[in-house]
């Protein structure tokens, strides 16, 4: 039994723990996060009017809109960091880990857009839900990006992981051209897009735009923020899984020196 | 030229081992029209069920196509039949293109005999001049459908749990089709007086998604089915 002791293995070294993942820079973007999203709720609730056909309602937009507008990003950047990391010779797995916690983020913020949009419709078309092109799409998205994470946790090795993933992601990223033309495929009842339209004329008040434009900035500093953080956990969970497995291999180990040690064991052999 | 061989010879071998099993015939065909039947219990009404005729049969061949893929993934699975396949030398892409071939030719059976039964049970009516419009819709949508299927098909070989993941994964990509088809087919049939031109515009998005699906599998089967 004495010579365990000499097998510790060097990855369960306790002074080696990581506590958090936070660093100078999450702490930065952090706390500017957290004064856009103040100056989103001054300008979105308080100084910007109230619309002349949808009324109160329209502040529901400062929500919406950049919610979905970020979710777009995201996805954007699960497809590129798939395909960064198909691409790359090292095959690295960071891409991965950014990936899959964009596209989490993304799928959150795509919650947020249905669910605000939901609120919206009810107030001002009197209904939850309607059948029409945008909102289905963008259901779909929501969906395909649930199979996504999905494929994620299948299991098998990190490499195996990132494989499968990244070509989810590259594929599932098709889908986001079809949701933002869909408006313009199918004439449909939702509002045709405002700011990125096709003929690049902008049609909204000033005061109002810039409330929507604090909003996209307090959005995307909290996905920056919220990625940051959700790769770096990544990173610390795949390193627990790998650490689980060299550690059994190392008591594996044990377990059969102490075997042949044990008088016992070799008495029955003889 | 090479490739096309191959593709060939794979969707001969899987359409064999589909024949001597008689898996699609005994099973999946009579699933495709308990569900026919199914639709038509849930419904119960003519009038209703002469409209929605297009759509009810594109859902039958969703439903089936996904009992087919996921049979098709535990043969690859069984005996590593898919590793064997792999270090063959036979490039990925020549996989794909074989087995989606196989499966697609599965489907358009499929699709004859589920059309014939809306005619019969649902009273749907196949006019003359809506039949180019309707097997060059069915054709496209089955090819983009039979991708797609492949696709993760190749994915879900050698997973556990793919009973649960595939429809999940596979439903949403082929929700595109699913409205196309759909379309394409209430034209063709002129339900609920659709004209035949109208369905055209629907062909353009079934080949746009069919076009994608072929060029995105041909180039992801390698490295998703390569762990």
């Amino acid at each position: 039994m004495t010579q365990t002791t000499e097998v510790t293995s060097p990855q369960s070294d306790p002074s080696a723990t990581v506590v958090g993942t936070g660093t100078l820079a999450t702490r930065i973007i952090g706390s500017a996060a957290l004064i856009a999203t103040a100056w989103l709720v001054a300008f979105g609730l308080g100084f910007s009017p109230a619309d002349r056909d949808q009324d109160e309602s329209v502040r529901i937009m400062y929500v919406h809109v950049p919610s979905i507008w970020v979710a777009y990003v995201a996805f954007v950047v699960t497809a590129v960091c798939s395909g960064a990391y198909l691409l790359s010779k090292r095959r690295a797995l960071g891409f991965d880990r950014v990936a899959g916690a964009s596209a989490e983020i993304g799928a959150l913020f795509v919650a947020v857009t249905l669910v605000s949009g939901m609120l919206w419709g009810r107030l001002t078309w009197g209904v939850f839900w309607q059948w029409d092109a945008r909102l289905t799409t963008t259901a779909l998205l929501f969906v395909t990006y649930i199979g996504y994470l999905a494929v994620r946790r299948l299991g098998g090795d990190h490499h195996q992981r990132a494989r499968r993933s990244a070509v989810i992601g590259l594929l599932a990223v098709l889908l986001i051209p079809l949701v933002h033309w869909s408006v313009v495929l199918w004439r449909s009842l939702h509002q045709e897009a405002t700011v990125l339209r096709p003929d690049g004329q902008v049609s909204m008040g000033g005061l109002m735009l810039f409330s929507l434009f604090v909003g996209v900035v307090a959005f995307s500093l909290i996905y920056l923020w919220l990625v940051i953080h959700r790769s770096r956990v990544s990173a610390l969970a795949d390193l627990a899984d790998d650490r689980l497995l060299a550690d059994a291999l190392v008591a594996r180990r044990d377990e059969g020196r102490a075997d042949a040690d044990d008088p016992m064991n070799q008495g029955g052999k003889r | 030229m090479m490739r096309w061989r191959h593709a060939l010879m794979i969707a001969r071998k899987d359409m064999l081992v589909e024949w001597r099993s008689r898996i699609a015939t005994n099973q999946v065909l009579p699933f495709a029209l308990v569900t026919m039947v199914l639709f038509a219990f849930a419904l119960d009404s003519e009038s209703v069920l002469q409209r929605v005729a297009p759509g009810l049969v594109w859902l039958a061949v969703m439903l089936s196509m996904l009992v087919l893929v996921q049979r098709a993934a535990s043969l690859e699975t069984e005996d590593h039949a898919l590793d064997a396949l792999r270090i063959s030398g036979v490039d990925p892409a020549s996989v794909f293109w074989g087995k989606s071939m196989a499966l697609a030719a599965q489907l358009v059976v499929l699709e004859v005999v589920l059309v014939a039964a809306a005619v019969i049970f649902y009273r749907a009516e196949v006019p003359v001049g809506g039949i180019v419009l309707l097997v060059t819709s069915m054709l496209t949508a089955t090819a983009g459908i039979a991708f797609v299927g492949t696709l993760y098909g190749g994915l879900a070989a050698g997973i556990s749990g793919r009973e649960t993941l595939l429809p999940l994964l596979v439903l949403p990509v082929v929700a595109p089709v699913l409205i196309g088809a759909t379309r394409a087919l209430e034209s063709a049939l002129g339900t609920a007086g659709a004209v035949t031109s109208e369905g055209w515009p629907w062909m353009g998005l079934l080949a746009v998604f069919t076009v994608t699906y072929g060029v995105a599998g041909s180039l992801a089967y390698g490295p998703l089915t390569d762990d």
